[in-house]
């Protein structure tokens, strides 16, 4: 079934008396996504992935209903989607569960409301913070105004602001010149995102010098944030706005033949999966199928295994956590197998378990607690783990691995530029 | 191209595949298994079924039983001591199963009330089984509507258990919303969260103490733990000064679910590299070879190359099979799947009928190779194995995990002994 089946009406009537959708009525119950769903497991109030989904979407078929709030505590890690047996989209209809819940329950003059639309909106004040990256650092590690955050909205005091950079991917970009390469076939377009971007350009710069590496001519065009936050807070009218830019920034070079890199997992899906389940924008489709997360596709068209086996690296031991937005693309064993063949470099997986973090979501002061609980058993085998580093290609689950275990944590593009080019520029 | 090549390649991480995979790699062979989504194992009760029924009859010892089951059965493949090396196989590479050590079956109370008969079942259902007569005390949870211990231990007892049996319902003692899913109990106990100054655990064993009687022995729905349940039982039956036993639930089997984690770990051990995500969606083949099977990416189907293969996708349920209005399918490489043209004598109208769909699947050979309709292997090198294959009715025979592992195992065996 393709993912169009999935949100097209089985019957001719129209819209607004449809009353039979393929997702909903293909769940059978079985609640095997129950028994995967993180936040169940640990918040006895959470009624789990079956009930947010086709049990919400059901309910809502009567006249004047409204979406149970429950729905704000789902933390939008998908791992209901990797395990229904009947090929329901689960996270689609949370999402626009999530959105409808916030459009007729959460008043615009709450504080809910706007601590959710800083957070889902974080790109937007990073491209401030990062204009004067040292004073924004020394501001968002200010002990008053995190009182004053924690009060005022809700963003929890137990966590430390990410760093701003002192000088954004973009801007590196912009100093070196652009693409150091030219090629009329092999050419990718990076979706850097907001956090390589303002955050850990170390990841975009890793990313350029590899696919440079492999003789790719890069693009860094024009974008937004992917609207992962967004989709996680409801508010999908931000959402469709960043994708609206994005769609058109990237397809406009999928059509030159380009093919759209990611280095962020979360960033991956969005374009993979949920743009296309969410909006019906021109090339939407085209998008996704040309999305890949970057060494998965050096995996497909070049042979980074084989160039990895040959390659050597500093002693390393890691603790690998893999995100569950990778796990669902299929990412979730890529950089054990590639790693495994590196001499020097020795990673060990840390298991199925989630981080908690969820993005924005173990930053609000009511979920914090949920949020440590559902990390704690990979806080427990990262520490069981040899070596005192983590490694991971979420930004986020990186920030909840370091605040529970205290290691720096690495992104695995990263490894592979240091392992495959010997110049460290 | 993609760098990826392997001995073999399994498709589907159900209990079939996962067996298949530890055969092969157990022979020397570098396996991947490719899995679309989680398997049937979260649902399935956790109990390993060889035969139960047969001719509506149950049926006590399986491996003689397995002989007068007609060809074209999947067990006719294997034998009876084909059956007996793959459950070998199974007993060795878990580690909390129970029951190997006899030919016959077992007795389980379900929390139907119903008694099954089953091969193999999970330490912790151990001390609950029929064949002990021992008083028993059958304990449910408000918060778990669809477990009914007094019910169920009145359906016990109008069946004839040899011992005497009551069923109490209580309130779990960690505050949970009336639905709470079974994760959480199990989460609850497992850490044993605090309560009112105490553990979850003491506090559980508080509240049965006032209702357990002349009771010799506690059972207790499925959800003693996440993990492996040892340290739960044990302190339970610590405070309480009597066996605890779990009583197999239906979806979502928190028992099915604890052994997809043993057989992870068993595959991790055996080096065998596990891929999900991502659907099989065709294949490349040469006459009648395969040479790659096609994965789903974004916009490309990228081949995986192997020597041999194994479908291991599963059933009607499992998503190995399709039906539409007309037509029964198997979706990757098309084998042939025999089934009456008209739709209507798919099924009976008795919901426990003699239901033609229950049979549908993959027709083998032998060597495990699915046939077309002319008899011929449809591929040389493709296996088959599991609830993708016909010839059985594994719910009105209880037959299900039995033919997954016993087909999955020599499938698996097959292939590394083709490939290598
Ligand atoms: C409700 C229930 C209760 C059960 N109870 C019992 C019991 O009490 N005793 C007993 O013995 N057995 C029981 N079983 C049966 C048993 O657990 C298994 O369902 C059965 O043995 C089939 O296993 P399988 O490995 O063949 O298939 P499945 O478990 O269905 O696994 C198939 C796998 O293949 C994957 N797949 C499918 N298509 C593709 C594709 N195109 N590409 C990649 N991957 C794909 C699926 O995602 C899935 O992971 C029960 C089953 C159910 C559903």
């Amino acid at each position: 079934m393709t993912r169009e089946q999935y949100v097209k009406p089985t019957t001719d009537e129209p819209p607004g008396r449809r009353d039979l959708r393929p997702g909903a009525d293909s769940c059978y119950k079985c609640s095997t996504c129950d028994v995967h769903c993180p936040v169940a497991e640990v918040d006895g109030d959470f009624p789990g992935p079956k009930f947010q989904g086709p049990e919400q979407w059901r309910l809502r078929r009567k006249e004047g209903s409204l979406i149970d709030p429950s729905i704000s505590a789902c933390s939008n890690c998908m791992r209901c989607d990797a395990a229904c047996p009947a090929e329901v989209p689960l996270s689609q209809q949370h999402n626009t569960a999530r959105a409808a819940y916030v459009d007729e329950s959460v008043p615009r003059w709450s504080r809910t409301y706007w601590r959710n639309k800083l957070l889902a909106n974080y790109g937007r004040l990073a491209r401030f913070g990062a204009l004067t990256p040292r004073l924004s650092n020394l501001l968002m590690s200010n002990r008053a105004l995190r009182w004053g955050l924690a009060r005022l909205l809700g963003i929890t005091e137990q966590r430390s602001f990410p760093r701003f950079t002192p000088q954004t991917f973009r801007s590196w970009w912009q100093e070196r010149g652009g693409a150091a390469i030219e090629h009329p076939e092999k050419r990718i377009a990076y979706f850097h995102g907001d956090y390589a971007n303002y955050n850990t350009p170390a990841v975009g710069k890793a990313l350029v010098r590899v696919f440079e590496h492999y003789g790719y001519e890069v693009a860094v065009p024009e974008q937004r944030c992917s609207g992962t936050p967004m989709f996680a807070n409801g508010m999908l009218a931000d959402a469709a706005r960043a994708a609206q830019v994005n769609v058109e920034s990237f397809s406009e070079l999928v059509e030159a033949g380009y093919d759209v890199i990611c280095s962020c997992t979360s960033c991956s899906m969005a374009l993979r999966q949920e743009y296309p389940e969410l909006f019906g924008l021109d090339g939407i489709e085209t998008l996704a199928d040309h999305t890949y997360e970057a060494m998965e596709y050096l995996r497909i068209h070049e042979d980074l295994q084989a160039d990895l086996s040959e390659a050597r690296h500093d002693r390393a031991s890691l603790a690998y956590h893999a995100p569950c937005h990778a796990r669902n693309q299929g990412l979730a064993g890529q950089p054990i197998e590639l790693f495994a063949a590196v001499e020097g470099i020795d990673v060990t997986d840390v298991g199925e378990s989630c981080s908690g973090i969820s993005g924005t979501y173990g930053w609000k002061t009511e979920r914090y607690d949920t949020s440590m609980a559902i990390g704690e058993e990979m806080f427990e085998e990262m520490e069981a783990a040899p070596g005192e580093t983590g490694l991971t290609e979420c930004p986020t689950c990186a920030m909840q691995m370091e605040h529970g275990t205290g290691y720096p944590v690495r992104h695995p593009l990263e490894l592979v530029a240091d392992a495959l080019l010997d110049d460290s520029a | 191209m993609m760098s990826v090549e392997d001995e073999v390649i399994v498709i589907g991480a159900g209990i079939a595949g996962r067996m298949a995979a530890l055969a092969a790699a157990r022979r020397g062979a570098s396996v991947r298994v490719i899995s679309h989504k989680e398997s049937t194992l979260a649902h399935a009760s956790g109990l390993i079924d060889i035969l139960g029924y047969h001719e509506d009859d149950p049926v006590s010892s399986p491996y003689a039983t397995i002989k007068k089951l007609p060809p074209g059965h999947p067990y006719s493949h294997v034998g009876s001591d084909g059956v007996r090396t793959a459950m070998d196989c199974f007993d060795r590479v878990t580690t909390s199963y129970c029951g190997g050590h006899t030919d016959s079956n077992a007795l389980v109370p379900t929390i139907g009330g119903r008694l099954k008969p089953t091969a193999r079942y999970p330490e912790s259902v151990a001390p609950g089984l029929a064949s002990r007569p021992v008083d028993t005390l059958l304990i449910g949870f408000e918060t778990m509507p669809d477990f009914h211990a007094p019910a169920t231990a009145l359906t016990l007892e109008r069946i004839g258990v040899p011992f005497d049996v009551r069923g109490e319902t209580i309130r779990f003692p960690v505050e949970l919303r009336p639905d709470a899913g079974r994760t959480r109990l199990a989460r609850a106990l497992a850490t044993d969260e605090p309560v009112d100054g105490g553990g979850c655990r003491s506090a559980l064993a508080a509240r049965i103490a006032p209702v357990l009687g002349d009771a010799g022995r506690v059972g207790l729905p499925a959800v003693l733990g996440d993990g492996t349940t040892d340290g739960i039982r044990e302190s339970l039956a610590d405070h309480l000064g009597v066996a605890v036993f779990e009583i197999p639930t239906g979806p979502p089997s928190l028992l099915g679910h604890r052994l997809k984690a043993e057989l992870t770990d068993a595959l991790q051990a055996a080096a065998v590299r596990i891929e999900t995500g991502n659907p099989v969606v065709g294949h490349n083949a040469t006459d009648n070879r395969i040479d790659a099977v096609l994965v789903q990416r974004s916009g490309d189907a990228v081949p995986y190359a192997a020597d041999r293969f194994v479908l291991a996708t599963g059933g009607l349920v499992g998503r190995g099979l399709r039906a539409d209005r007309t037509t029964v399918t198997e979706p990757i490489f098309n084998c042939h799947i025999s089934h009456p043209s008209d739709r209507y004598d798919w099924s009976e109208p008795e919901a426990f009928g003699d239901h033609h769909f229950a049979r549908f699947g993959v027709r083998i050979d032998e060597f495990f190779r699915p046939l077309e309709d002319s008899g011929a292997p449809t591929f040389r090198n493709l296996h088959a194995a599991g609830a993708v294959l016909g010839g059985a009715d594994p719910a009105a025979e209880k037959s299900a995990s039995g033919i997954s592992i016993a087909t999955g195992y020599h499938a698996g065996r097959v292939a590394a002994e083709g490939a290598t």
